[in-house]
């Protein structure tokens, strides 16, 4: 029962990434790709903690801070540079 | 209670489509971040509790990949929106008022005067 | 000194959150790391790092803290129903425009938790903050002028985070 709740969560996830990934391909300025990144990004964490109770793996978990972290890190950079240049 | 975990994930993800869907029809970068950094901030934080609920030995790290998330995303959404704002990003047509470019504009031409 | 027994406290507490566990030897050696990074912290890399050395302690404060957080949350709820009333409106009901709002607080941290509770709060985001000046877009734009745009966006916050920091 809750294995076929959480399955459902997945694919829902899943599909909002593929709608992001449309806007992605669409965004008229750069800003636009970076705003759908960091979504994409935030949607991966979801999926990363949903996967880590599936499996029964606690160390994923460390992984998404990891990768929440880079990816904070690497907007800011992105956008430091559209502002002014690095 | 693991039923109300799963429930309580559900949800979350079904708040991430809905920034999806709010980040391909809204019109410009603005209105696409406000969209995204709130329900994108509030899904994940949904289903990371959720997951937490069901399993509750883990809830420490989920407990700061929460509190991560809730730090992080405000500030990522700012620094984006004032980049945009910087290398004047199309704002769309039905913005009613935009103090920001006058206080710059006045600015600009009070350094031409001095 | 409190800055520094701050930054002490943050650390153990994520050092117990991540290994989720209280055997004593954990325990003293997360003790001991804590201690060496706040050291560190303190005396080679920012000498001048004076986040938290604004907080303050008394029972009025930690009440204020509780009530703030609670106030957030609920209108953190509150913002995710306005989006979902947005998004999924077929005639997308917006009116947006970027408004000026002034604020008292004059710590570092506590405009930064301002600005960020305004990004999280229902149809507005932080652009740009000047001097005491915050710079929102305002998804709905009720009114321009600058007192009761504050008056409508900021104050419930404010009032809070005014008791909690000098």
């Amino acid at each position: 029962m809750i294995n076929t709740i959480l399955t459902i969560a997945l694919a829902l996830i899943f599909l909002s990434i593929a709608i992001i990934i449309y806007r992605f391909m669409l965004g008229p300025s750069s800003v636009d790709r970076v705003i759908s990144f960091d979504m994409m990004t935030i949607a991966s964490i979801s999926i990363i903690g949903i996967i880590s109770y599936m499996s029964d793996r606690v160390i994923y978990l460390d992984i998404a801070t990891v990768y929440g972290l880079l990816s904070f890190l690497a907007v800011i950079i992105i956008a430091k540079y559209l502002e002014k240049g690095l | 209670m693991e039923l109300f975990g799963a429930l309580i994930t559900l949800l979350g993800s079904i708040i991430l489509l809905i920034a999806a869907i709010g980040l391909v029809r809204m019109p410009d970068v603005y209105n696409r971040l406000q969209v995204g950094t709130k329900a994108s901030t509030m899904g994940t934080l949904l289903s990371l509790l959720g997951i937490a609920i069901i399993h509750p030995t883990w809830a420490g790290k989920l407990i700061i990949l929460i509190l991560f998330v809730l730090f992080t995303n405000p500030v990522s959404s700012h620094v984006l929106a004032r980049a945009s704002h910087y290398i004047n990003i199309r704002i769309s047509k039905r913005t009613v008022v935009d103090k920001l470019k006058v206080t710059d504009r006045a600015f600009k031409v009070g350094e031409v005067k001095k | 000194m409190k800055n520094y027994i701050t930054i002490f406290v943050i650390l153990f507490f994520v050092w117990f959150l991540l290994n989720n566990t209280l055997q004593v030897e954990v325990l003293i050696v997360g003790l001991i790391v804590s201690a060496l990074v706040t050291t560190l912290v303190g005396v080679m890399l920012c000498v001048k790092c004076n986040v938290f050395s604004d907080l303050k302690y008394t029972p009025k404060a930690i009440l204020n803290t509780f009530i703030f957080l609670a106030v957030f949350f609920i209108e953190l709820v509150k913002s995710n129903i306005d989006v979902a009333r947005r998004v999924l409106a077929p005639t997308r009901p917006i009116n947006p425009g970027i408004v000026e709002v002034k604020t008292k607080l004059k710590s570092k941290f506590a405009r930064m938790l301002l600005a960020n509770s305004i990004t999280l709060t229902p149809g507005t985001l932080t652009i740009e903050t000047r001097g005491d000046s915050f710079f929102i877009h305002w998804i709905d734009v009720k009114d321009i002028n600058v007192e009761k745009a504050s008056n409508e966006l900021i104050r419930k916050f404010e009032k809070y985070l005014e008791e909690i920091y000098d």
